[in-house]
């Protein structure tokens, strides 16, 4: 008949969702949003779990002498705690999940450079999770997240498949730097030069170079640990020959630029969403460029800060303390170029955006206690107390877990095609940043009364703190159950939107949501950076 | 406002010499912590508020930041963090270098306990006494995993190693008896791995020294005399409740029955108990010592495998006096039915 009705019975081209509804097609995709969807759920199911170890814990605090869980349990328990979070959550959250959707969207690729490696990532990462979740069996560990020895090597409690499992996630890692680092190279559309590259993209660029580098260290210290306790062949444990303290050096020299494989993604995020939703260019493109790479560098030498008091030599004491310091200008960089970048912006007042501020302030607060930490005279008194605990809760859950939070609220449309509730967006924002500090204020002054970490029981003058601390890890767990359920029905539910609802000029908005398949119906070519909005400008590319 | 300040951060006391410092640079570092990310937080919800979108696709204008700005931003930070570090490290070196003059004390942490001992005797569990005013160095090591010495009024910490020795000094200024803290996480009962530090006035410590001097002169000639004398069994028994304290025995082991980490040892000997892998042993003298020194060969059914091997740690008197100890713990004390009457329990509830 006529053309137009043709046009309407010609079937929209599929979505990646829509593009094969078998449970085979999603397991056996290379569809690299498939499979950062996959993860997304994957990471969503560590941070319940983990989250739900912690509830545990702050109840047992409640009383001095510990309740619901007895010494034992509670030692498996924040061990778990621990490594489930870092590991299963915080190190993969970001770039496993968004990382793979929005990198290639974002540089105008097909897909990733090696979809099947892709895909590997993450049964890999299946795999580890289900041999450190499956020592929960055979009674779990009691070492903490840390392993330090000998208490690892020598302890009877189920050490190796923990360490083994975080071998297998290592790996993983490993997989997906390779991965996203040659994408970055090779897969750019034409005219998308680096220095047009979306901020995100080089912050998972910056982080995936860390993963290469440290997790290999990683892999090999807890594979030694493991060796050491099958066997005795003292490697760490003194009893047998060996050095304890080597085994803390190589094990911070991956875990603590784990912390900026966690924390530079979760900048990169902030750094898109504060220019998308103030319609605002970055403040300083070439600052927040250099700024990641420098972290990504000197996060390198700065892992004996966490050696303090543990028999380390004065000289190296120094040079670890100053080196650290240079974190701290870094991050000083970014901050400064986020608030620059909303000055004269045009500010949609959202849930990402209000994450943003929370960032900010986690990050700022967070991050100057990790360089008062580096002041090494004021380490000694808050060395393995709540001190430290708050510290990097407040830079690891604070500042990376807003930023995960606005990721997931911000390409929520994106990922979906349809949009959550702002109103109760924004209620348990404001629930999870309230509880957020309400729990871990009071841990900074735990911490100067002297409180060490991993107490199960603890002075009684110190009970009122501690309450107050689990009040607001409650306030907490709220507002992410009230974030589970809203974002559960809008799945389903949630109004359809445009393609790109926050009018934005990153570079991911510029296909449909959710993206076709094969995410571009032509491959498009660049000729200017993202996020320009000046008056008649032309869009994106 | 030094007082004011340590109240409102909840700090302990400023026991010693370093910690008044130590204090200032912490409310300088952690006051300007408060303003600047109080500023950046308010600043940008301020922005939130300020720049409000008002259109759909309100154009902006492009803003860069200018390169002294961006340098500010760079020098102003550093500057302050450097100045923090200058002053900090300074306090380091100075904590980790004690005084040629210094008392030594030596530390040793083990599961889950600390032992104080000085090179001329005594020794001493889970108190450590010394002098106001006068420099006292420990040194420090542990003789199972690695542990963290911690006092919080003198801001002091300095983890114990096995295997070998570190180190840390202090100035103690006030009178007064402080808690000492394990800070490294060593096992189920960390957390109860606590002792104090008693601070006495140089006077009393001297002379509260010289009373321990003798006394254990006095006990050394007492043992000379006794020294011929087989040991009786309710000395081994004795010797062996003594080791059971300073051991740590008692940190996961009842004596009167009340369930606790592991199993309580009243009425323990000859009792019969079901292991892990649902097999039973009798609890008698060969599988007590193989308890002690290879924990995990027979574990009992119920109870965490926590416990430490004592393999080398014990001689073998010092076995069998807790061995002896053991046996000696009944929950009624059964005479030895040496062909007279048998004991038979009559009435009661």
């Amino acid at each position: 008949m006529s053309k137009p009705a043709d046009l309407d019975r010609e079937p929209a081209r599929a979505s990646y969702l829509t593009d094969g509804t078998t449970v085979r097609s999603w397991l056996d995709t290379r569809d690299h949003k498939r499979v950062g969807l996959m993860f997304l759920v994957a990471v969503l199911g560590a941070l319940f779990l983990g989250g739900m170890f912690a509830m545990v814990l702050r109840l047992s605090l409640l009383t001095p002498e510990g309740s619901f869980v007895g010494p034992t349990a509670y030692n498996r328990l924040f061990t778990l705690h621990g490594i489930v979070m870092i590991f299963l959550f915080l190190v993969p959250a970001i770039p496993s999940a968004f990382g793979n959707f929005m990198v290639p969207l974002m540089i105008g690729a097909r897909d990733v450079a090696f979809p099947r490696l892709n895909l590997l990532g993450l049964y890999l990462y299946l795999i580890g999770a289900v041999l450190v979740l499956g020592a929960m069996i055979e009674g779990g560990t009691d070492t903490g997240w840390t392993f330090y020895a000998p208490y690892s090597t020598s302890t009877p409690s189920a050490v190796v498949p923990v360490l083994l499992g975080i071998f297998v996630v290592g790996c993983s890692s490993i997989v997906s730097g390779i991965n996203f680092i040659v994408t970055i190279h090779t897969m750019r559309a034409p005219g998308l030069t680096w220095m047009r590259l979306p901020l995100f993209v080089w912050s998972i660029y910056g982080a995936s170079i860390i993963q290469v580098i440290a997790t290999p260290v990683l892999g090999l210290t807890v594979l030694l640990v493991a060796v050491d306790h099958a066997f005795h062949v003292g490697l760490f444990d003194p009893a047998v020959g060996g050095d304890p303290l080597l085994m803390q050096h190589l094990f911070w020299f991956y875990s603590h630029p784990a912390v900026y494989i966690t924390i530079l993604p979760a900048m990169g995020v902030v750094s898109e969403v504060v220019s998308g939703l103030s319609r605002k260019n970055s403040f300083g493109y070439k600052p927040i460029v250099y700024s990641t790479l420098g972290i990504a560098f000197v996060g390198f030498f700065t892992w004996g800060h966490h050696l303090f008091v543990s028999g380390q030599s004065t000289f190296d004491a120094g040079f670890f303390g100053v080196a650290s310091m240079l974190v701290g200008v870094f991050t000083a960089i970014k901050v400064f170029t986020w608030i620059g970048t909303m000055y004269r912006g045009a500010i949609a007042f959202t849930t990402p955006y209000a994450y943003v501020c929370g960032f900010i302030f986690f990050l700022v607060f967070g991050g100057m206690t990790g360089i008062a930490l580096a002041t090494v005279s004021l380490d000694a008194h808050w060395h393995d107390t709540y001190f430290i605990v708050a510290h990097f809760h407040f830079v690891m859950v604070g500042a990376a877990l807003m930023a995960f939070l606005a990721a997931l609220h911000y390409w929520f449309p994106k990922m979906f095609g349809r949009a959550y509730p702002e109103g109760w967006g924004l209620v348990s924002t404001v629930l999870i940043i309230l509880g957020f500090n309400a729990t871990f204020i009071p841990q900074f002054l735990l911490g100067n009364a002297g409180m060490p970490r991993r107490y199960y029981s603890y002075p009684a003058e110190l009970q009122a703190l501690n309450v107050a601390s689990t009040a607001g890890a409650t306030l907490l767990g709220i507002g992410f159950l009230i974030i589970f359920v809203y974002l559960v029905v809008s799945l389903r539910h949630g109004e359809r939107v445009p393609q790109n609802p926050w009018e934005s000029r990153g570079f991911e908005w510029y296909t449909a949501s959710p993206p076709l398949k094969e995410n571009f119906e032509h491959l498009p070519t660049f000729s200017h950076a993202p996020h320009d909005y000046q008056e008649g400008h032309p869009h994106g590319r | 406002m030094n007082e004011l300040l340590r109240r409102i951060l909840f700090l302990p006391p400023q026991a010693s010499a370093a910690s008044v410092g130590i204090d200032h640079l912490h409310f300088f570092v952690i006051l300007t912590t408060i303003l600047v990310s109080s500023v950046a937080g308010v600043v940008a919800v301020y922005f939130m508020a300020r720049y409000r979108r008002r259109r759909r696709d309100q154009p902006t204008p492009h803003l860069e930041a200018p390169r002294w700005l961006e340098a500010t931003f760079v020098i102003v930070p550093l500057s302050f963090f450097l100045l923090w570090f200058r002053i900090g490290f300074g306090q380091f070196v100075e904590m980790t270098s004690p005084p040629a003059d210094a008392m030594d004390v030596y530390v040793t942490g083990k599961q889950w306990m600390w032992k104080f001992a000085y090179p001329d005797g005594p020794s001493g569990l889970e108190v450590l006494r010394v002098p106001e005013g006068r420099p006292v160095r420990l040194l420090l090591t542990s003789r199972d995993v690695i542990h963290g010495f911690f006092v919080p009024a003198f801001r002091l910490k300095q983890d114990a190693l096995p295997g070998r020795y570190t180190q840390t000094w202090f100035v103690a200024t006030k009178p007064g008896t402080y808690p000492v803290y394990c800070s490294q996480y060593c096992g189920t009962s960390h957390s109860r791995m606590r002792a104090a530090i008693e601070v006495m006035a140089a006077g009393d410590f001297d002379r509260w020294r010289e009373e321990e001097k003798r006394g254990r002169a006095l006990q050394r000639d007492t043992a000379l005399g006794a020294a011929d004398d087989q040991p009786r069994a309710s000395d081994m028994v004795a010797l062996g409740r003594r080791l059971a304290e300073s051991e740590g025995c008692l940190k996961c082991h009842s004596v009167d029955g009340s369930p606790h980490i592991g199993p309580t040892w009243l009425d323990l000997y000859r009792r019969t108990t079901t292991l892990a892998d649902g097999t039973t042993v009798l609890a008698d003298e060969a599988y007590l010592t193989e308890s002690m020194m290879d924990p995990r060969a027979k574990q009992v059914r119920g109870f965490p495998l926590t416990m430490p091997s004592y393999a080398g740690k014990l001689g073998a008197p010092e076995t069998a006096a807790l061995v002896e100890y053991i046996k000696s713990l009944r929950a009624s004390v059964v005479p030895a039915p040496a062909g007279g009457p048998v004991y038979e329990q009559t009435g009661g509830p």
